[in-house]
Order: structure tokens, then C-alpha cells, then sequence
């Protein structure tokens, strides 16, 4: 079953014919279930609220000018905390995994401390940091950089914890085959290793961005959620709802909605022609 | 011309795992690096590769100081014994990644290639992945994939070590017709003596360390150097202070000059071989015949015998501190 197909590797088709047995069914079932209860059914509901008042509503509440700048800010600084975190997670995980220092211990658990924290304090610590009477003197409070700031405190675990143990497993000898067979340290990262970290790296990514979207507690006191200047659409989606407009909030989340699933197909995309590439 | 190893030492910690290592490996030729397990035979391999550095002395490769060359530029093929595939390559890929990294044109790299593919017998496995793979070929593979970018010498380190005894011994026979068609000079790790007296040109006996002997394998087999030497290379018994394969002790069920007398105490009969424990004054004595001649003798438990070396037999002095592995 191979294809001959010139320098691709084959495919190996699985038939089309399940091969569910009872137990494996009930098992399916109950996945199928727990993930309708938990996800699918109020993403529906979401999507229904959305469009419940009609397409003019929804368009309305959508291209709203406060509502589109939510949104663009909210997306545009995902995004680039995700490319931060794609190139800064794995050299972290790498410093990590590879290199012996003192005080190594300590950067493990200083890493997930993101992760630890709530989020309200995390907003407390930036807050007190780059405050308006911040001890490192970079006052950030109600721009824009607070938001990344923010972002980039929240996400930092996430492509590091992903690729940390991949990172780990990976076969010494395969870098050492490499090496003999001429490769620089550079090609043998970029042609052996990265491909089979791409996949931790791309749902680390997919992670990083979403919580990103979806942040709100340690920005909150930051940003100071000026409306078209640092009003992210967390924010936006609470005011709509304290407004009672819950159409307009649900508009707002199915967006979001649209664009988390798109830049998670985009990622899986590009972790496979990463992968496949060597 | 030639891999010249002279003086080298090393050390993990306080650890000696190699002392004072003077080796010459000849040009174009077949050499196994035998010995027991944690004895620092990976260890010297993968000094020789650039893939450790010795803490002192020098290895020249074809007249060339390689001593402080790293492997990239060392121009040597290295086999892993669990085959360090790259996973997500397909056979060819893997095969033609030392060529691509030498930026060889396309058309070559894929003559390369096919050609490479075809000597290990993998020509139609081109486009799958290693995982697709048995054990057997994912080494032939691994062994293309070193061949391909025509080293300078090949190090297979226990290259079939992780494979099934019948699979073992075909590749080691592919191995050594392999050989004597690229004729490149190899070395490659054993601790089956088995696998290196049949398929080596010249044997390297390390142990704790330090090498034992050199030579070839009847050398070797013939004029063992010392205890080691002798216990490592095949089974042996003490006959009056000497050490001696039990095939070589002659059995007479009637008095001799000069043999020594025991009772037997065990027969064992496996395939057509007879083995026989006889006990003597000076502690037991293990010999082997064939079933026929241990037949004509009427050899069974509890006949007195007498014991002697035959005539040229090997024997080596039995030294006081026998480390025999
Ligand atoms: N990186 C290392 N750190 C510490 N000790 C090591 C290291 N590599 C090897 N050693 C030690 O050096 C000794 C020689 O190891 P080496 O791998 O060369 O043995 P070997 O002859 O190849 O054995 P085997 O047949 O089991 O592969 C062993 O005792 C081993 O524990
Ligand atoms: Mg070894």
C-alpha cells in the first residue's frame, strides 16, 4: 500500500471500514457525549444567540467601530505573542533540557508560575511592575504594550511545557548521525530536530493564542480598557453583556470563535509541512 | 594510511574507560573491536568519529591529525546500533542527506541514491519511512546512509547487536561480501567473539580499557596473548596449570605417561557433541569429543580416565589473577 509517489513519504491509507468493536464503541459513546455536553451544545448555543436576531443585527454588532477595534487588537496582539512564543518556547525548553546551571530548579518552577497564579494576580504583579510608579521606570499603564505585556506573561508556558518533553525523548545518536554524516549544528536542528518538535510547537502555539483571546483577569488593571485604544474583547463581551445585549456579546464570541478555529487550522497546516519537510 | 590511534586516554569522572590506547587500524580492511560489555569499545569508536574527545593522545586519519576535528569534518560514516533513523525522512531522504548537505546537484544525489539503495538491497523501499521498516533494513538503510558519502572509514558500533540471532548472522555474511565489494575500511563493535573471528580481517581485543591483543583471528585463536585472550575467544579448562580448550584434551581410558587421572563425573550429550566433566585431584576438568568417539571410548559416568594436551593444542599459563570473561 505505497504510494510511488517521488520524494514523498507513502501514505499508509487505512480503510474506510471502522474498526470499532463493542468496547471501543461504548467507549466512542461516551466521548462523543461528554464532548457534546461539554463543547459542542454551548458552542451551538453560542452561534444561535449570535444569529438569533437576524444577519443585520449581527453584522451591526460586529462592525460596531468599538467592537472591530476589540477585535483587532485582541487578534493582532495574539498573534504576536504566538510568534514570540514560537521562537522564545523552544530555545527556553532547549536551555531547559540540554544545558546544566545553577539555579536550573528553580527556572522549572519560575516557569510555570504563568500557569499558577490567578490571573487577577498576575494583572496585580504587571501592575505593580510597569505601573505608573513602576521600580523599573517603563510605565505602560493604559497603552497598548500592556496588552502584549499581558498576553506575554499569560502564554509564556505553554510552547516551553509542550516542547520540554519531546525535547526530552529525542534521540541523542540521531543528532550524533547527523553530525558525522556533516551536518552543522544549525542544519541538524533545522532539518532533524525542529521537525519533530513542529508539532508541539504548533499546538503550543494553537494553546498560546487562544488563551491570548480569551485573557482578561491580568490585563484588566493594566490596560485600563480604553474603548478603540486598549479595550480587548473580553472586556467588550462583559460590557455588552452589563448592557444587556447579549446578541451583540454573542456576536462578538462567535468571531472569535471563527478566527481561533482558522489560525488552529492554519498551525496544523504548517506543522505538517514542517514536519514532513527534514 | 590507516586509522592511527596512539596514546589515548579517557575518563568519565573517575572513571578510566580507556588507558593508554595504541592502535593501528589498517587501510581498507574488515576490523572488529572485541570484548566484554563497559570493556571501552564504543567509547575508542566513537573517539575515532569525533563524536567524544579523548582527554589525551591523537587519532590520524589517512596520515591526517583528526585529534581536534570535529565530526562533521572527520568524512566518517558512523552506524548506531539502534539504527538513529531520521524518522520523519523517507529511506531515500535519509540516504541522500550527507549529499544534500554537500549541495550535490539533484540528478547525482538521486543516481547516488538509487545506486546506494540497490547495493543494500533496499531498491524498492525507496519512498517508505523508517518506521516502515523491519530492524534489518532500517540498518541497511542506516549503513547506505553512512556509505553514501563515501567516508574515509566506516565505524559501526554493534551494528546488528539489537537484532534476532538468525537476522544477525545473515547481515554479518552481507556485511563482509558488502565489504569486500566497497572496500572501504571499516571497524565495527562486537562483544560476540563468534561474529568477529568469522568476519574480521583483524581483531582488536579490549578490555577495562586497555587493549589486549591484536591480530588476526587465527593469531588470535591460536596464539593467545594471555588468560583474557584465550577465555574471551572461546571456552576453556585448567589441565595441569595450564589454561586449554576443552577440545584439545585428549581422553584415554588406559594409563599414560605424564596424563593426568580422574573419575567422570558428568556426560552430557548436545547434538553431536559429548561433554564430559571428569574430576581429578587438581579440580575438574571439562573436555568435548563427539558423540562417536565418545562412544568408542565407552565414556560414561564414573570410568577412570587419563587427561593430556593433544599435540598442538594451544594452551596459555594459568596467571594468578585470571580475569577470564
Ligand atoms: N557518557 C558517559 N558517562 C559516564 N560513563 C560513561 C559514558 N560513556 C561510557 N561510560 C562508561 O565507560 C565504560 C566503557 O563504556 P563503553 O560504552 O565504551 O563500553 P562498551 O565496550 O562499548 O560496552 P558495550 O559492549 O556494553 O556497549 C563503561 O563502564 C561506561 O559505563
Ligand atoms: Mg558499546
Amino acid at each position: 500500500m505505497t504510494s510511488i509517489e517521488l520524494g514523498r513519504p507513502a501514505k499508509i491509507r487505512r480503510s474506510a471500514r471502522s474498526t470499532l468493536t463493542p468496547v471501543s464503541g461504548l467507549g466512542l459513546g461516551i466521548a462523543m457525549l461528554w464532548f457534546s455536553l461539554l463543547v459542542l451544545i454551548p458552542l451551538t448555543a453560542v452561534m444561535v444567540t449570535a444569529v438569533d436576531g437576524g444577519w443585520d443585527t449581527f453584522w451591526a454588532a460586529v462592525t460596531n467601530a468599538q467592537t472591530a477595534a476589540a477585535i483587532r487588537l485582541t487578534v493582532f496582539t495574539a498573534v504576536g505573542v504566538t510568534l514570540v512564543n514560537i521562537v522564545m518556547g523552544p530555545i527556553i525548553a532547549w536551555v531547559l533540557v540540554r544545558d546544566r546551571f545553577p539555579g536550573k530548579a528553580v527556572l522549572e518552577i519560575l516557569i510555570d508560575i504563568p500557569f499558577a497564579l490567578p490571573t487577577i494576580v498576575a494583572g496585580l504583579v504587571l501592575l505593580s511592575l510597569y505601573g505608573s510608579d513602576s521600580p523599573i521606570g517603563i510605565d505602560i499603564v493604559n497603552q497598548r504594550p500592556a496588552v502584549f505585556v499581558a498576553f506575554l506573561f499569560v502564554t509564556l508556558p505553554f510552547i516551553v511545557r509542550m516542547v520540554q518533553p519531546v525535547l526530552e525523548e529525542l534521540d541523542r545518536d540521531v543528532e550524533e548521525a547527523a553530525a558525522s554524516l556533516g551536518a552543522s549544528r544549525f542544519t541538524t536542528f533545522r532539518r532533524v530536530i525542529l521537525p519533530s518538535l513542529t508539532p508541539a510547537i504548533a499546538a503550543g502555539a494553537a494553546l498560546s493564542f487562544a488563551r491570548g483571546v480569551s485573557e482578561y483577569g491580568s490585563l484588566v488593571l493594566l490596560s485600563g480598557n480604553l474603548p478603540n485604544k486598549t479595550e480587548v474583547t473580553s472586556v467588550r463581551i462583559l460590557s455588552s453583556i452589563e448592557n444587556d445585549q447579549r446578541a451583540s456579546a454573542a456576536a462578538v464570541a462567535a468571531v472569535l470563535l471563527v478566527i481561533s478555529l482558522v489560525v488552529i487550522v492554519v498551525l496544523d497546516i504548517i506543522q505538517r509541512r514542517v514536519a514532513r519537510r527534514g | 594510511m590507516s586509522i592511527e590511534v596512539a596514546g589515548v586516554n579517557k575518563k568519565f569522572g573517575d572513571f578510566v574507560a580507556l588507558e593508554n590506547v595504541n592502535v593501528t587500524i589498517p587501510t581498507g580492511q574488515l576490523t572488529a573491536l572485541l570484548g566484554p560489555s563497559g570493556g571501552g569499545k564504543s567509547t575508542l569508536l566513537r573517539i575515532i568519529a569525533g563524536l567524544e574527545t579523548a582527554d589525551s593522545g591523537t587519532i590520524s586519519i589517512n596520515g591526517n591529525d583528526a585529534t581536534r576535528l570535529p565530526a562533521q569534518k572527520r568524512n566518517v560514516g558512523f552506524v548506531f546500533q539502534h539504527y538513529a533513523v531520521f524518522k520523519h525522512m523517507t529511506v531515500a531522504k535519509n540516504v541522500a542527506f550527507g549529499l544534500e548537505i554537500r549541495k550535490r546537484p539533484k540528478a547525482e544525489v538521486a543516481a547516488r541514491v538509487d545506486e546506494l539503495l540497490k547495493l543494500v538491497h533496499l531498491g524498492q523501499f525507496a519512498h517508505r519511512l523508517p518506521s516502515q521498516l523491519s530492524g534489518g533494513q532500517r540498518q541497511r538503510m542506516a549503513l547506505a546512509r553512512a556509505l553514501a558519502v563515501e567516508p574515509q572509514v566506516l565505524l559501526l558500533d554493534e551494528p546488528f547487536g539489537a537484532l534476532d540471532a538468525k537476522v544477525r548472522k545473515e547481515l554479518r555474511d552481507w556485511l563482509r561480501r558488502l565489504h569486500d565489494e566497497v572496500h572501504v575500511t571499516t571497524v565495527f563493535v562486537t562483544h560476540d567473539q563468534e561474529e568477529a573471528l568469522e568476519v574480521a580481517d583483524e581483531i582488536v581485543v579490549i578490555n577495562e580499557g586497555r587493549v589486549e591483543q591484536v591480530g588476526s583471528p587465527d593469531q588470535l585463536y591460536d596464539e593467545p596473548a594471555n588468560n583474557f585472550v584465550m577465555g574471551f575467544l572461546g571456552e576453556v579448562t585448567t589441565l595441569n596449570g595450564r589454561l586449554v580448550r576443552p577440545h584439545d584434551v585428549e581422553v584415554a581410558t588406559s594409563p599414560r605417561p605424564e596424563a593426568l587421572t580422574g573419575t567422570v563425573s558428568r556426560v552430557l550429550r548436545i547434538g553431536f557433541e559429548v561433554r564430559a566433566t571428569v574430576t581429578t585431584e587438581a579440580g575438574d576438568v571439562t573436555t568435548v569429543m563427539t558423540r562417536t568417539h565418545a562412544r568408542s571410548l565407552g565414556l560414561e559416568s564414573g570410568v577412570q580416565v587419563w587427561l593430556s594436551e593433544a599435540a598442538g593444542a594451544t594452551t596459555v599459563p594459568v596467571e594468578p589473577t585470571t580475569t577470564v570473561g
